[in-house]
């Protein structure tokens, strides 16, 4: 069964806290746009879904009006930037106590502004019990979904569009949590939601599900005769005296069977032969500690028991397990590992999700708001407005009893686009881009948490540089501060708040909040002036490399390369350097390179290669602006346009630090194919394809790219994959694996990195590979 | 083999000493020494057969048992030793997590001869036992289950059943010193984890060597044999026809003539299941620590009951659906996405979340609801063993088995 029936009885408070006040900033945000609502109602908490727009500043670059009073003119600029108004949507959920539920809806109804809403879709087993509040409070119709149907659709749901939502449990391990990283196929998989029962249900496609199977020992059986074994009244409360228990005390094990014999017997002397095996008896105390351990190891290895032999029967390898009696609780996430670790001979993994909690609602609200077609979309979990896993998970403590009165948020981005895999993965369900996971690295973690937190004040200082106009801006940049700098401690003290902790997750984190409080592209205005800068020396440096033999041209070209991708806003050392010397230039970068041969140097191998017949098409992913797209990119990407191979240059959708965005590249490219026949041509011919990623990352998710981009990489029968940038090619992608050649290439900016890759400051990453055949 | 269909016991009576045994320290209530008896006062009667590890698993077995010091014992040696037909006393023991279950041939066929050569100390063993139903206030012997006029080893005689709770092993094996057992120079065969975890008390204080047995060997075994006797011209394998329908339910024989493949749910204090592929091909499929000791336990927890039958007789009063949380109870009826009829039971115990409902139900309602629980957790358990095993013939008798009516 699911969730159902546990709502009130017993549970922590039934009475309707009124005087609670809301943090409308930071709770129910967004709700004047709100419609399309869901309600999941548990037994003790209580889920609100909401669909909303969010208005957001972007920053928006067009070429000069060239028919207007402009025309004519010479721009120092290459293009002009205006600061838009853009909406896109976004789904709120909110996790509260089921004693709120009567003050938040109160404050949804007074914060309702316009919406055509008439309908809201609940779940769970709360949602008979509390649907005439419902329905009076809101004034909307309770819409009633099957619990089991919302659980399945929210679940794939997490699956498909939340990277690392699943992880594996492990008590006493470092780190306790180990996400997966998710299969590009999700199905078949085994849902095991443990509610007051237990159901088991066989998921094999997005509509298609079956219950296959199920238990009455569940959830509601730990917390009903825990209750009547321990005079202990609150789950939470249960669960807390089992953690302290013994249980060895209570159940008979296999050692109290056979005395010392069971190790000449190459038996497991701890393993528990009869549970409560050893409470028969009139005159023994019990403690309760030792009964609700003893419970609560019977339980969990039960259903852990019956998940294998319907994981076994059905030929499934994954198993989620969710509902209340898990909701992020360790105690339970650890015995039922144990359990199916124990029953499966270490086969089968119990996994859990970050997400558990919001299954039903966000079902609920899927199920209402199918005319939105949800399920074509690509939604990114927005860290900003997310709190992370555990921040509010009703933890066990002492101070118990209290109302913990924690809010917990989660908020998912529609994506403009459909993300898919890089068709050129060579094992997609391997691929995991990130290089370095910080949750297992403890002291990279230091590092990098230091560092983003030192990097901080130059984020913020450049932010309100951004905006000189803007009234507000540095009060918002002073809660920008706030917000990522809350997210820092968070993760100092619970790496796996969002997953796998990565410089990737730490600097998309940082765009998020930035973008929260409308500094959509802190660094417009320094892209535009760099990319002018280099514009003008692109002819200068395309007649000298021209003006090389062809051996000597394609060092330079890579050194060109790596000279451009110096010029990065997001590493300190260089940041520090283009602020105090505005002359810094394409020449100086080229001095700072490490000599050959580079730190990782296969070079020779890439010139012998450019020997052979040309690649048919290039995918080039680009870095940064300015001199690193113009003056590194553009003449690399023009030598092999001159060879005969196509070309497709894949850039920011969205803006990160002073990466390359999508739309500058186009007005780059324009500027440049004016002064550049062989461009011209090809961008003409199509030869040369501008396309976008679909990310607003300075990192690559290659299993996350616009739908549109995978088709064209098909299409055109890309073999040359070139991945440019640190943030790209090391700290992510360094390790990926693809079916086709591929080039990374990058200059370590962080004295850090370099020293622990065995460099030192700008040392240089040349890495071609060539796949096994 | 009918786990918990154990008749009520029969009236405790301490008349060992009003038999020719009186001179043994059978350990009575009214005994003195608290040393042999204070533990038989101490405990809760008897649960059922033996315990089992929830989960030593294994692969096919081929283990032998073993006489103590190691000395391994062959099959043949046992099948020699019934050739040369063992002098008696004739005893098997299991010595389970709960209770130890003994088993006496009782000859029957004596000649005077026989019967005049016979050492006192056979004499006051055979005489004790046959004379009496109970033993001390924990011993008791299975009246109802003796099997008649057997013929075993050439010789005719009764099977008497006994047993006794596990933790008055001390009294038994005091007992045997008493009544000089060592000196019969019989084998004292014994199985269950306990053959192991006493062994060493039967050789320092009863001066007996124990020839240990594979438990799981010994099980098989005993379940074919005692099927191939009859249960006094009855069938001893049975099933529940209807189970569902207690207005059409009935008792009937099972017919293990071409028993293989079967799976065997043995329910003690915990419950092994094995697939048995053949008398001496079989493997130990799984467990769980879910059984007649936990029913045991938890009721007595729950009841304050002191003994396995009270415990039953109880959950035969009471009623599980006040505690349990029934699909009915959630969905207000059938639960029709999923197939579920609403009377099944949803959460096991689920109702007890609430105050109310924990302050509503009685002991019996409680006993009830524990019994439902253990036995519907075996019988699912043991469905997916089958299923998984891919018996799907066996399976039907087997839930048939596991039902209570």
């Amino acid at each position: 069964m699911a969730e159902c029936g546990a709502s009130g009885s017993g549970s922590s408070g039934d009475g309707l806290d009124k005087s609670i006040t809301l943090p409308p900033d930071e709770i129910f945000r967004n709700l004047e746009n709100a419609k399309r609502f869901a309600i999941d109602i548990g037994g003790s908490l209580t889920k609100l879904a909401y669909y909303s727009t969010v208005q957001h500043k972007v920053a928006r670059v067009r070429s000069f009006d060239h028919t207007g009073q402009d025309a004519g003119q010479d721009h120092e600029s290459p293009y002009e930037i205006s600061v838009q108004e853009e909406v896109t949507a976004r789904l709120h959920f909110v996790k509260f106590e089921n004693s709120y539920i009567e003050a938040c809806l109160d404050f949804v109804r007074d914060h309702l502004v316009n919406t055509e809403t008439k309908v809201i879709h609940a779940t769970g087993g709360g949602a008979y019990k509390f649907k005439d509040l419902i329905e009076q409070k809101l004034g909307l119709r309770v819409a009633k979904e099957d619990v089991m149907t919302c659980l399945i659709k929210g679940c794939n749901f997490v699956l498909k569009n939340i990277p690392q939502e699943a992880f594996v449990y492990q008590k006493d391990a470092d780190p306790e949590f180990r996400f997966q990283t998710n299969h590009p196929h999700i199905f078949p998989y085994l849902l095991v939601n443990i509610g007051s029962g237990v159901s088991i249900v066989k998921v094999e496609t997005e509509d298609r599900f079956e219950w296959i199977g199920g238990s009455s020992i569940g959830g509601g059986t730990f917390w009903g005769l825990g209750a009547l074994l321990t005079k202990t009244q609150k789950f939470d409360e249960l669960l807390h005296l089992a953690s302290r228990g013994q249980h060895a005390n209570v159940d008979m094990l296999v050692q109290d069977v056979y005395g010392g014999a069971h190790q000449t017997l190459g038996l497991s002397g701890n393993l528990i032969a009869s549970s409560f095996g050893k409470s028969a008896t009139t005159d023994q105390e019990f403690s309760p500690e030792d009964m609700a351990k003893s419970l609560l190891h019977m339980i969990s290895n039960d259903i852990g028991q019956l998940a294998c032999l319907y994981a076994r029967l059905h030929g499934l390898d994954r198993v989620y397990f969710g509902g209340f009696f898990i909701r992020g609780h360790p105690v339970t996430m650890r015995t039922i590992t144990y359990s199916i670790s124990f029953f499966s001979k270490g086969e089968v993994q119990a996994l859990f999700l970050r997400h558990e909690g919001y299954l039903g609602a966000i079902g609920a609200f899927l199920r209402g708001a199918e005319q939105d077609n949800p399920d074509q979309y690509s939604w990114g979990e927005n860290y900003a407005g997310s709190s992370g896993l555990m921040s509010s998970s009703p933890e066990l403590g002492p101070t118990q009893g209290a109302k913990s009165g924690t809010f917990d948020l989660l908020e998912m981005d529609r994506l403009e686009r459909p993300l898919v895999n890089l068709p050129l993965l060579l094992d997609p369900a391997s691929y995991v881009p990130d290089t370095v996971d910080l949750t297992d690295d403890a002291l990279a973690r230091k590092y990098w948490l230091s560092c983003f937190e030192e990097a901080l004040d130059g984020v913020v200082k450049r932010a309100v540089a951004s905006q000189p106009g803007s009234a507000d801006a540095a009060e918002r940049a002073e809660k920008f501060r706030h917000k990522y700098r809350d997210k820092l401690q968070t993760l100092r003290h619970q790496p796996f708040a969002y997953g796998t902790l990565t410089v990737r997750s730490l600097l998309d984190t940082r765009e998020h909040c930035l973008n929260e409080f409308n500094f959509p592209d802190p660094y417009s205005q320094v892209k535009q002036k760099e990319n002018g800068v280099a514009l003008r020396g692109f002819q200068s440096v395309v007649r000298a490399l021209d003006a090389l033999g062809w051996e000597e041209r394609q060092l330079a070209l890579v050194r060109g390369l790596l000279a451009g991708n110096v010029f990065d806003w997001g590493a300190k050392a260089v940041s520090e350097v283009l602020e105090s010397d505005p002359q810094f230039g394409f020449e100086e970068a080229k001095k700072k390179l490490e000599e050959r041969p580079w730190l990782v140097d296969s070079y020779d191998t890439w010139l012998q290669r450019l020997k052979g017949p040309p690649h048919k098409c290039a995918l080039i992913f680009a870095d940064n602006s300015g001199v690193d797209v113009i003056l590194g990119v553009f003449p690399f990407v023009r030598e092999l346009l001159s060879r005969g191979t196509e070309v497709i240059l894949a850039c920011n959708s969205g803006p990160a630090l002073n990466d390359v965005t999508y739309g500058e590249a186009l007005l780059v490219a324009e500027h440049i194919a004016a002064m550049d026949p062989v461009v011209h041509s090809a961008l003409r011919e199509e030869r040369l394809l501008l396309m976008q990623t679909g990310s607003s990352s300075p990192c690559l998710d290659l299993s996350r790219l616009d739908e549109g981009l995978a088709v064209l990489v098909r299409e055109r029968g890309t073999d040359l994959v070139v991945i440019e940038g640190m943030g790209r090619a090391v700290h992510t992608n360094y390790r990926a694996a693809l079916r086709c050649e591929s080039l990374k290439l990058a200059v370590l900016k962080n004295p850090w990195l370099a020293a622990r890759l065995g460099g030192r400051l700008f040392s240089v990453i040349f890495k071609f590979e060539v796949p096994a055949e | 083999m009918g786990a918990g269909r154990l008749r009520a016991p029969m009236e405790r009576h301490g008349r060992a000493a009003a038999t020719s045994a009186s001179s043994t320290r059978e350990p009575a209530p009214e005994e003195p020494d608290g040393r042999g008896q204070e533990p038989l006062r101490r405990r809760a009667n008897s649960t059922s057969v033996p315990a089992a590890g929830t989960s030593a698993e294994g692969a096919r077995r081929d283990r032998h048992g073993s006489c103590s010091g190691g000395t391994s014992v062959s099959r043949q040696r046992v099948e020699s030793l019934r050739k040369k037909r063992p002098l008696f006393p004739w005893f098997g023991l299991d010595i389970g997590g709960t209770l130890v279950k003994l088993v006496y041939f009782e000859p029957k066929d004596i000649t005077a001869e026989e019967e005049e050569e016979e050492v006192e100390s056979l004499k006051s063993i055979r005489k004790y036992l046959t004379s009496n139903v109970a033993y001390g206030s924990t011993g008791i012997r299975d009246v109802h289950l003796e099997l008649k006029d057997l013929t075993l080893c050439g010789r005719k005689g009764n099977l008497h059943f006994i047993r006794f709770p596990t933790h008055d092993m001390p009294a038994f094996i005091q007992m045997g010193r008493d009544k000089n057992f060592s000196s019969l120079h019989t084998v004292f065969c014994a199985t269950g984890g306990g053959a192991y975890k006493f062994e060493q008390d039967f050789l320092t204080i009863g001066e007996l060597q124990l020839c240990k047995l594979d438990e799981l060997d010994c099980l098989i075994k005993g379940i074919l044999y005692i099927d191939s006797v009859g249960f006094n011209g009855r069938s001893q394998c049975y099933y529940f026809e209807n189970p569902a329908d207690s207005e059409k339910c009935q008792k009937l024989p099972f017919d293990l003539k071409n028993p293989y493949p079967l799976l065997l749910v043995n329910i003690g204090s915990g419950v092994s299941i094995l697939a048995v592929y053949s008398k001496d091909n079989y493997k130990r499929v799984t467990g769980t620590s879910l059984g007649g000791g936990t029913f045991f336990g938890l009721c007595c927890l729950l009841t304050g009951c002191t003994t396995f039958e009270e415990a039953l007789e109880m959950a035969s009063r009471g009623d599980s659906t006040k505690v349990d949380k029934l699909v009915r109870d959630i969905y207000g009826g059938d639960y029709e996405r999923f197939g579920l009829p609403g009377w099944a039971v949803a959460s096991s115990f689920g109702n007890m979340m609430s105050k109310e409902k924990r302050e509503a139900v009685s002991k019996e309602d409680l006993a009830r609801a524990t019994l439902i629980t253990i036995t519907n957790n075996i019988g699912s358990i043991a469905r997916m063993c089958a299923l998984n095993e891919g018996y799907f013939g066996a399976v039907g008798a087997l839930l048939e088995l596991l039902k209570i009516p």
